[in-house]
């Protein structure tokens, strides 16, 4: 096996492990209602972690994500409720509001030289100010779309549900690997990550590239917020406060290195379904206090990075430590 | 790598408070009353300095850290850890002085985590102090067992809300460490270590400087100030609260430090202009309450105001003010 593919494969491994010690304990987890629900509801986090894996490929992070999701429920519900226009065509507004938000912080870390750190961190004051300032209360959205998408499930056998917003998550985290590993914007995102200098010297569109990562990441982040209304039928400024971190630890989780340049869309998806394992163990077990889930996740994270490390300090003999960045 | 050049411009920084001020006045004549009660001074500027206490002691060791090239993620989750810390056992019986060592000792081994993940594994910063801001806020609900401990040990409150020589407490703890902290770092040779490690590690652990050692210090220094903060928090509302005590303070602190016009990139840096930072920070939050705008534009204007100093600063408007400097030369 190539020794790059050791974190995602270890990735894999810890998943299956985790999951049979649940299963082991708790036979019910293995229903097809509980993976189902696992798919539903780590949906919107998903979907944001595939915006979330090629910006850090590219070397970047967004810090904005928790904002933006919470920024699109707020307009979905100002616009579905308050202007009475079809949940479609606010939609469409939403994304292309985000569409513009990321290509403005995209335009900010290429031509101002700025860290996507501070820019993302503006980003993100800036939408959850928005926000704010758009109501300060939640707003119910009731419309007979939503009810329509929430009924949207196939019957698995076993009584679980393959819902609308499950699927959607999974096509997204299919077309996110395909765009990845298979088009030249995937390796465009890739050569950035792993050298800007170099990258631009081989004929690497630079400018464009950096600025298309962050308006598909702050589009799959509306898309996410989209899904998060979904859930909670309301638009509230507050909503998915740090999901950002969340997405950023599904993202290391998944094997994708924090440097940039490596890794995989789809070690995200079960960095993802780990986060969400960890979520309903504490919830089937009842005994143990929602704090675990933090501090699991931290541990997780913690032995991911340590594992990459060691596989990239074995893998690259001589001077790796002295350059870091 | 070209210095810049703060040094010839009189100071921005020190401009923009004055602005944030005057605005503050503007809106507000009575900004600038300062009266004397109770023993103590009262009034909306003692409040700015007041409330940007714990965010400037942030910023004092977020501003070592940055000089680094790194950036410590998880002071706020360490603040909610030692206010949990000294509020649990000044519960349980503890005298404070007990309490307050044993926060700030947890602060510091927090800092030496961070210090051995950057320092000894070489994990990129940012990554190293995700893991504690993650876990963090979980230690400390753990310690709190998901509550709220209130307290009323008169020693520990009057930490948070207590006066020395008219000043709040907070301010006087602020001032003592920024002093402490500044003459430390330049009037020995550890200011200079830690820029040479900022601007190139390589070359300066290669120059003899034990870049290790040092990157530990710093890490520890920010986890020590974080528990300070934590304390201060903790004891201004008489309680710990691991859910919100220093929630999104990390990035204020970075804010403040980014504001003081030391480089992300690491280097070159100023601890007071930090902490100057800080205080602009807290004059707009002040400013927004007191002026009777709704508070829900205070996000929209701190990043109003990022989004403006970026501009100034990136290379970008340096080159187009070069360029029209030429065209109206050219045009004479």
């Amino acid at each position: 096996m190539r020794k790059s593919l050791r974190p995602l494969a270890a990735t894999v491994l810890i998943f299956i492990v985790a999951y049979g010690l649940a299963i082991a304990n708790f036979p019910m987890m293995a229903s097809t209602r509980v993976l189902g629900n696992f798919l539903t509801d780590n949906a919107y986090l998903g979907i944001a972690a595939v915006g979330m894996t090629f910006v850090i490929i590219s070397g970047g992070i967004d810090l904005s994500v928790g904002a933006v999701i919470g920024f699109t429920g707020v307009l979905l519900a100002a616009l579905i409720t308050w202007f009475g226009i079809h949940p479609l065509v606010a939609f469409v507004v939403a994304l292309g509001l985000a569409a513009l938000f990321g290509a403005a912080m995209g335009l900010a870390i290429h031509y101002l030289e700025v860290p996507p750190f501070i820019v993302t961190l503006a980003g993100m004051f800036l939408a959850r100010g928005a926000a704010a300032v758009i109501t300060q209360d939640s707003v119910p959205i009731n419309h007979e779309f939503y009810s329509f998408i929430a009924q949207l499930y196939f019957k698995l056998p076993g009584g679980g549900r393959l819902t609308f917003l499950g699927l959607l998550m999974v096509a997204i985290f299919i077309i996110g690997a395909i765009v990845a590993h298979r088009t030249r914007f995937g390796s465009y995102v890739y050569a950035l990550g792993g050298n800007t200098t170099s990258a631009s010297l081989m004929g690497v569109p630079v400018a464009r590239t950096t600025v298309s990562i962050y308006v598909l990441s702050s589009v799959l982040a509306a898309l996410a917020g989209i899904v998060f209304s979904f859930y909670t039928g309301a638009g509230q400024p507050l909503a998915a406060v740090g999901v950002e971190l969340d997405a950023i630890s599904a993202v290391v989780i998944g094997g994708t290195l924090l440097t940039g340049g490596y890794g995989f869309v789809l070690g995200t998806f079960v960095g993802v379904m780990l986060l969400g394992l960890v979520q309903t163990y504490i919830i089937f077990d009842g005994t143990l206090s929602s704090w675990w889930t933090k501090i699991v996740i931290g541990a997780l994270l913690f032995l991911f990075i340590v594992l990459q490390r060691l596989v990239f300090a074995a893998s690259a003999p001589g001077g790796k430590s002295s350059e870091k960045a | 790598m070209k210095g810049f050049p703060l040094s010839r411009l009189v100071n921005p920084q020190l401009i923009a408070l004055i602005g944030v001020l005057a605005l503050n006045w503007l809106l507000f004549p009575g900004f600038f009353r300062v009266t004397w009660q109770d023993g103590r001074l009262f009034g909306s500027v003692i409040d700015v300095l007041n409330r940007g206490a714990p965010v400037a002691i942030l910023a004092i060791g977020m501003t070592a850290v940055i000089a680094t090239k790194g950036v410590d993620l998880s002071v706020g989750a360490v603040m909610a850890v030692s206010g949990a810390v000294a509020a649990t056992l000044v519960v349980s019986g503890y005298p404070m002085p007990v309490a307050v060592a044993a926060a700030l000792a947890v602060g510091l081994l927090c800092g030496i985590w961070n210090g051995i993940l950057v320092a000894l594994l070489d994990i990129q910063p940012i990554i190293a102090t995700l893991v504690l801001m993650v876990a963090g806020r979980g230690i400390a609900q753990l310690i709190t067992e998901g509550s709220i401990v209130t307290f009323n040990d008169p020693a520990l409150v009057f930490i948070g809300t207590g006066s020395l020589l008219g000043m709040p407490m907070p301010v006087v703890i602020a001032a003592a460490l920024l002093v402490l902290v500044t003459l430390g770092v330049r009037r020995t040779a550890i200011g200079l270590f830690i820029e040479a490690v900022g601007v190139n590690r390589s070359a300066a652990t290669l120059a003899g400087i034990k870049s290790r050692v040092l990157l530990m210090m710093v890490y520890a220094l920010s986890g020590l100030c974080a528990a300070i903060a934590g304390i201060i928090v903790a004891a201004d509302i008489r309680g710990a609260d691991a859910n919100n005590s220093g929630l999104w303070l990390e990035l204020d602190a970075i804010l403040a430090v980014v504001i003081g016009g030391t480089s992300l990139l690491g280097g070159r840096f100023s601890i007071p202009m930090s902490v100057l930072g800080a205080l602009i920070i807290q004059a707009m939050n002040t400013g927004i309450l007191v002026s009777g705008f709704p508070p829900e534009f205070n996000l929209v204007v701190k990043a109003g105001m990022i989004i403006a100093i970026l501009l100034i600063q990136s290379p970008l408007a340096a080159a187009l003010a070069a360029r029209l400097g030429r065209r109206r030369r050219a045009e004479k």
